[in-house]
């Protein structure tokens, strides 16, 4: 079980496993079916993921198949969830908490920050919290400023929390599942406005779906992708762009829709973050851009900008450049104006390429 | 050297002779596709509940919390300790309120499925809790509501155009289009600013009357929650203060048994009432018929003049029934059973205050089917009106600028860059 969070090329998978079309909620839901099956110390809990299987559908079907021991609803108090989960761990489980909107988890953060980050350590390893916390994240749904906010920068900060945002239904459940065997606390933020189908930032064109979609065939059975290991989403020599989540897909777009020939590196994983990837990249292109769609001032933009320039300064040709949301609440009828979308992506680039 | 990721107590312990242990997770009495039960809730007779005087020591009125205040009886009468003996120009009133905030609500639900905003929440079943108090507190006491207390600000008379921009986020929404629909803020309506985040109202208003206390006010505060939301840490801390300092509020539990699809069960009510939440820190507590306005009415009468008399704060639950569903994004018949709005047995507050008005003689059938026509006309043009600045989506929102405003009562260097940089880009962009 040790090294379950070490990073490694390797992606263990059932041998014959069959392939099916899911979209991200499929996807993170195939992932706890499959760890629920092999393991049965993980449990799932949160507020509405019981008999209805969760506000967003993502545990939906879970509590039939595993019963009420292993999947149940909560009270409802974040604290309550993630105090629980850090004492079912110490008992020897490995819970997967769900809050339901991360705009939510701040009731939780004495047992997040204070409690889960640091027991391995206080304890010098006599007790762990094997906990991994879904929560869905990030705007454009209209959902006002609180079920749109980005906080991942809360927790990369804090010490002993990993961090994890996939960006597709693959990534989703492999990389849910290589959180659920860790043995560290982490944070899985799902981006909820890809839930459903890629967006690529037009908010006025029509959504689509993961039908058809690469990334979007997944194995029914096991495979896990390390945590720590980011992927190239498009190789390119022009530029490197870091982001992840949602933003991904908006990047994509916006490099396409100029023709522009970027590497577009998707994180996956904040903390343990790749950075032998990301330095490769830039080495490469001698130019960086990060876009994410949290506030700026203390983003984990800022983080990956001091990174980068520590490694790669001789290599740059041109200032770094961030695209981020603003540092303000997020507003409910201006949402597109805040959201960082491809006009503020492409002026970004501009301002990167001009030289 | 114990192994921690090998449980210590997964196996059990062998050789001892113990039974196992059971985890107990609540299930609520129906499920969809069930028939629903009320039989093992007893109701008592509406004149059974005892009143308390308003400075009763806590101690002395435990079984206030196990019992339920009830005013009308089942043919309409106002009997009992509890009767308010309202004239019947308040009567009138409360019920013109009620049926107001219902024709508001099932306007407001159908713009939202008409796709002019984004979200919607009824009170459907539940005007009675927050009309009744609104009602009998004064019109300067301050109120920290949840999302579903529409009514206090339709009794209180604020405009309901202004209630409709707010919820189309429009040029005339006086929050700038910056909250989710309903998420309302009406200062001098004495009505605070509805944060999405549950109970983090409660301690709140527990300042606010420790300050008015502090400062020698008469004015008292109000705050209300669902039962789900008294599973947060922020409903006991507020206890905790109310309790220490004697603060002269009022806590209102809005029991209206679900918490989107979780029953009470998930915030304890297997166990005792809501109401007894308040024996615990040393409060009185009351459990209230919430369908039944003049309990609410009565109930928030008495805890206000106990709060002014500086006895001290008072928890009240309101037993009620969530008859529509959680939001507009919610189904309910995926996880309750379809009968269980329709036999509740605390009934339609509207139609008891209606049936009582007419025992009195001074309603009638006819009355109400004018009224009921008269106030759908009435939020049919007011809505018609704040169309006129907006619906949520279509242009007529607040310039996009006005986002980097409020966030500090001065604007900072880096935001007036955002600002300006937002504006630089968009104009590059041609937009
Ligand atoms: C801190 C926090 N956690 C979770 C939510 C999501 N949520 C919104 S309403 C709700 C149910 C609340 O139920 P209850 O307190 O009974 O109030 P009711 O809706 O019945 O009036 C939940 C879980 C939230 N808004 N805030
Ligand atoms: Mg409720």
């Amino acid at each position: 079980m040790e090294g379950g969070g070490a990073v490694s090329d390797v992606m263990t998978q059932d041998a014959g496993t069959d392939v099916q079309q899911m979209n991200m909620i499929q996807a993170i839901n195939s992932a706890m079916d499959v760890m629920m099956e092999r393991d049965p110390t993980v449990v799932v809990m949160g507020e509405d993921v019981g008999f209805f299987g969760g506000v967003f559908r993502a545990t939906a079907g879970l509590q039939q198949k595993y019963g009420k021991n292993r999947v149940f609803d909560t009270p409802i108090t974040e604290c309550g969830i993630i105090g629980v989960a850090v004492g079912m761990g110490a008992y020897g489980l490995r819970p997967v908490p769900e809050i339901q909107f991360a705009d939510y988890i701040y009731p939780a953060l004495d047992q997040l920050v204070s409690e889960a980050g640091r027991l391995r350590y206080r304890s010098a390893g006599e007790f762990i919290a094997p906990m991994t916390v879904r929560s869905p994240f990030g705007g454009g749904i209209f959902g006002g400023q609180t079920h749109s906010q980005s906080p991942e920068g809360i927790f990369t900060h804090c010490s002993g929390i990993k961090t994890v945002i996939p960006s597709t239904p693959y990534d989703a459940k492999g990389l849910l599942i290589a959180a659920i065997e860790d043995n560290d606390p982490t944070i899985f933020f799902e981006p909820k406005r890809i839930y459903n189908g890629p967006f690529d930032g037009e908010y006025d064109t029509p959504a689509t779906s993961w039908a058809g979609h690469a990334d979007a065939q997944v194995p029914t059975g096991y495979y896990r992708i390390p945590l720590g290991k980011a992927r190239i989403a498009r190789a390119g020599g022009a530029l490197t762009i870091l982001c992840y989540g949602t933003m991904v897909h908006v990047v994509e777009h916006t490099v396409a829709m100029l023709g522009l020939d970027a590497e577009i590196v998707d994180l996956r994983s904040l903390v343990p973050l790749d950075i032998e990837t990301i330095e490769a990249s830039v080495k490469k292109t001698g130019r960086c851009l990060i876009v994410h769609e949290a506030t700026r001032t203390s983003g984990f933009g800022a983080e990956l900008l001091a990174q980068v320039q520590e490694r790669c300064f001789h290599y740059l040709e041109a200032p770094i450049e961030r695209v981020t949301g603003f540092d303000t609440p997020y507003p409910h009828s201006l949402e597109w104006a805040y959201f960082p979308g491809p006009v503020r992506i492409r002026e970004a680039i501009n301002k990167i390429m001009k030289d | 050297m114990t192994d921690p990721h090998d449980s210590a107590g997964l196996q059990g312990k062998a050789g001892h002779n113990l039974p196992p242990l059971r985890l107990h997770v609540p299930e609520p009495p129906a499920r969809p596709g069930e028939s629903a039960d009320f039989t093992h809730f007893d109701i008592p007779a509406a004149d059974a509940a005892p009143r308390p005087d308003e400075t009763a020591q806590p101690a002395t009125m435990r079984d206030m919390a196990y019992g339920l205040v009830r005013v009308l009886d089942e043919n309409g009468a106002a009997v009992g300790q509890w009767n308010p003996n309202l004239p019947s120009e308040t009567l009138l009133r409360m019920l013109r309120t009620m049926a107001l905030t219902r024709a508001f609500d099932a306007r407001m639900f159908r713009a939202q499925r008409q796709g002019k905003t984004s979200f919607y929440m009824k009170s459907t079943g539940e005007e009675a809790v927050s009309i009744g108090a609104a009602l009998a507190l004064d019109r300067d006491d301050m109120c920290f509501p949840s999302y579903r207390q529409q009514g206090i600000l339709i009794a209180r008379d604020w405009p309901i155009i202004d209630m409709m921009n707010q919820i189309y986020s429009n040029k005339g929404d006086r929050l700038k289009g910056r909250q989710l629909p309903i998420m309302y803020s009406a200062r001098d309506a004495g009505f605070f600013s509805i944060s999405g985040n549950l109970t983090t109202q409660y301690p709140q208003a527990v300042g606010w009357a420790m300050a008015s206390a502090a400062r020698g006010d008469t004015r008292i505060a109000a705050t209300w929650c669902g039962e789900g939301s008294t599973a947060e840490g922020d409903f006991h801390s507020a206890c905790t203060f109310a309790s220490v300092y004697r603060a002269p509020v009022i806590m209102n539990i809005v029991n209206n048994q679900w918490a989107i699809s979780s029953f009470s069960g998930f915030a304890g009510a297997e166990a005792t009432t809501f109401a007894a939440r308040a024996v615990g820190y040393g409060i009185a507590g009351l459990r209230v018929d919430g369908n039944d306005v003049l309990a609410v009415y009565a109930a928030t009468r008495w805890a206000a003049d106990r709060a002014r008399a500086n006895a001290g704060p008072t928890l009240i639950e309101h037993f009620t029934y969530r008859v529509e569903g959680h939001s507009t994004s919610d189904d309910p018949s995926a996880y309750r059973s379809a009968e269980e709005s329709s036999l509740w047995p605390l009934g339609d507050p509207i139609a008891r205050l209606k049936q009582h008005c007419i025992a009195l003689g001074i309603w009638d059938e006819d009355r109400h089917a004018a009224m009921d026509k008269e106030l759908a006309e009435l939020v049919r043009d007011a809505a018609r009106e704040a169309e006129k600045n907006g619906i949520l989506g279509h242009g007529l929102h607040h310039p996009m600028e006005s986002m980097f405003e409020d966030v500090f009562e001065e604007m900072p260097r880096h935001l007036k860059e955002q600002q300006q940089q937002m504006l630089d880009e968009w104009k590059a962009a041609g937009l």
